[in-house]
């Protein structure tokens, strides 16, 4: 019986072995490949060949003068990124819910759907132009009021808030999307007895829509606590400069600059590490709740 | 609907108005980099120039016919795209087509999903994913910017979840006809999953056009990197440079061709901008039937 089954079922494990295969090489391989944090890993020796130094290179990065001012970096920047990731497309799809001119709508949709598509290599050399005080659209701006536009990208006290402002520039329309979903699948008999009951727009919005997008913002926010370490490399990289490192440095640019700049490989990988397993346990907490709580199912 | 109360006026109008400001704030930023792709050299480094280009020229342009390092970065992405995205799909479409079973037709279901989805949760990291691209020999290689990619769980997830969407009967109607696996995929799951195909080949196009990190640590030699890498060795990581010895670029005049830069980064992002009105219509629906079930 068992053994029909699998003749039967012979072409979906085929269907499936280039993915195995690949998910194997280049997910599998580097996972094990981890144990290169507890070694004075050499290329040369390879990953069985080289020095096992069992947690010093835990111990050479707490002892480093800046890893928890960059640890602190991180979550403070990741934080306030995930707080707006919610916060902003919320607002703006409750707002958009509101819009009556389907064809505006769409054209406010299309819009600010699009710098999502756009990679920070591109926005950055944008933002460069942009933030300059000197002679970018902001100092204009800024002038406009009388003012003189700050340095966004050179002052190392804006420059946390920069990342945020910009990353939810970048996101948050396509951050709507999820919530105008849900806006759309709102029974729209519960808005016509609550007419017919007398109720006004706004005691709509407060009795009936957002208590009917709740559930999926609170699982958005469950399901975002695994991005607590995520402070964003593409970002970071193409936005600071050394003299905005001591609060723009993060994890990632540092496990890069450790590891692909000085060749340090163990001790880069004890930091990626270190931020795998805090945001793998962040990650499954999440996942616990959102089960527990809501009908999510990742599979 | 019978009668707008003053309070409701207020906040239609407020509510146009800050919909449309925040339209403009994606808008505008671009529109100042085209601009500034077409104006004088002069104007576009004194900073003159708004959302209408000032002394309108096409030097940038011309200047850039002539740069052949841009022109070679350009090739390397496009073969990067047409390489990886049709294999990445074919690879994709298999895999959550197997997947997309029940359990109790398809018994392994159960461990390759879970097989699937640790890497998600779990990644190697960037030394450790560095060493295996080294060690399969792929530096310095297209295929060390293909290969990795070609499977994408988060884009295989989508696909299974559309899959299993699709009424059953579809295919059991084709499975009492004789068809096999392969036969129900292709004639009866695929052509009623354009939306999804759709979504996901932008995704992967986009990511592939997008992604300029690897280029950096897998190409030894700048010449074979792809367009994006080619733009942030060559422009952005300058100007970050220059904003530190300077404290600002433009005033510092070691950019002198901010007209130049304007117009890579314009071209740079005309690809998606010009797919992006064809399959925008594709993946919201894509998107929200793949992820947010019922």
């Amino acid at each position: 019986m068992k053994k029909r089954k699998f003749l039967k079922n012979w072409p979906l494990h085929i269907m499936l072995l280039p993915a195995v295969i690949l998910l194997f090489i280049y997910n599998y391989i580097p996972l094990m490949g981890n144990i290169m944090a507890f070694e004075k890993f050499n290329p040369n020796k390879g990953l069985f060949g080289s020095k096992w130094v069992g947690l010093d290179n835990f111990k050479y990065v707490l002892l480093m003068p800046d890893f928890f001012q960059v640890l602190w970096n991180t979550f403070y920047i990741a934080s306030m990124k995930v707080i707006a990731s919610i916060v902003v497309p919320v607002l703006v799809a409750l707002l958009l819910n509101e819009v009556r001119n389907v064809k505006y709508k769409r054209v406010v949709q299309t819009i600010v759907y699009f710098p999502h598509f756009l990679s920070w290599v591109i926005l950055s050399g944008i933002m460069i132009d942009v933030l300059s005080p000197s002679t970018g659209i902001i100092g204009d701006l800024f002038a406009l009021f009388g003012a003189k536009a700050p340095f966004f990208l050179g002052d190392p006290k804006l420059f946390p808030y920069t990342l945020v402002i910009t990353e939810s520039w970048k996101e948050f329309g396509f951050g709507t999307i999820v919530y105008l979903a849900a806006l759309t699948g709102i029974d729209p008999t519960l808005y016509e007895a609550s007419m017919i009951d007398g109720a006004n727009r706004w005691k709509q919005v407060l009795h009936i829509t957002i208590p009917g997008i709740l559930p999926i913002v609170f699982l958005m926010a469950v399901l975002s606590m695994g991005n607590i370490l995520n402070a964003g490399f593409d970002q970071v990289f193409n936005l600071y400069s050394p003299q905005v490192y001591k609060t723009g440095d993060i994890l990632d640019t540092l496990v890069y600059r450790i590891g692909m700049i000085d060749a340090q490989y163990g001790v880069a990988t004890a930091v990626g590490l270190f931020k795998s397993v805090v945001s793998f346990t962040m990650l499954t907490i999440s996942y616990i709740l959102a089960y527990k709580y809501t009908d999510y199912r990742v599979f | 609907m019978k009668k707008t109360t003053i309070g409701r006026k207020v906040f239609v109008v407020f509510n146009y108005t800050f919909l449309t400001l925040m339209a403009l704030t994606c808008l505008l930023p671009i529109l100042n980099q085209l601009a500034i792709s077409f104006s004088s050299s002069g104007a576009a480094t004194a900073g003159e120039v708004g959302i209408i280009p000032v002394n309108f020229t096409l030097d940038a342009y011309k200047y850039m016919a002539s740069k052949a390092a841009f022109f070679d970065s350009l090739l390397v992405s496009f073969q990067r795209v047409f390489i990886a995205v049709p294999l990445s799909m074919l690879v994709s479409v298999l895999a959550a087509y197997a997947l997309s079973k029940q359990n109790h037709e398809f018994a392994a279901r159960k461990y390759y999903i879970w097989y699937f989805v640790i890497p998600m949760m779990f990644t190697g990291g960037l030394i450790p994913t560095y060493m295996i691209v080294r060690n399969t020999g792929l530096i310095n290689s297209l295929g060390a910017l293909v290969i990795p990619y070609l499977v994408n769980v988060f884009n295989v997830l989508l696909l299974m979840n559309f899959f299993r969407s699709i009424p059953k009967e579809l295919e059991e109607a084709a499975q009492i006809d004789g068809a096999g696996h392969l036969r129900v995929l292709l004639s009866v799951i695929l052509p009623v999953s354009a939306p999804v195909l759709a979504t996901v080949t932008l995704f992967f196009i986009v990511n592939h056009w997008n992604s300029w990190f690897d280029g950096l640590i897998y190409m030894n030699s700048p010449e074979k990197y792809h367009l994006q890498t080619y733009l942030q060795t060559m422009v952005i990581s300058r100007d970050l440079m220059a904003m530190e010895s300077l404290r600002d670029v433009r005033t510092s005049g070691t950019i002198s061709d901010a007209t130049g830069k304007a117009a890579q980064i314009f071209l740079a992002a005309l690809p998606i901008l010009l797919i992006y009105p064809f399959l925008q219509k594709y993946f919201t629906t894509g998107i929200v039937m793949g992820s947010v079930k019922g």
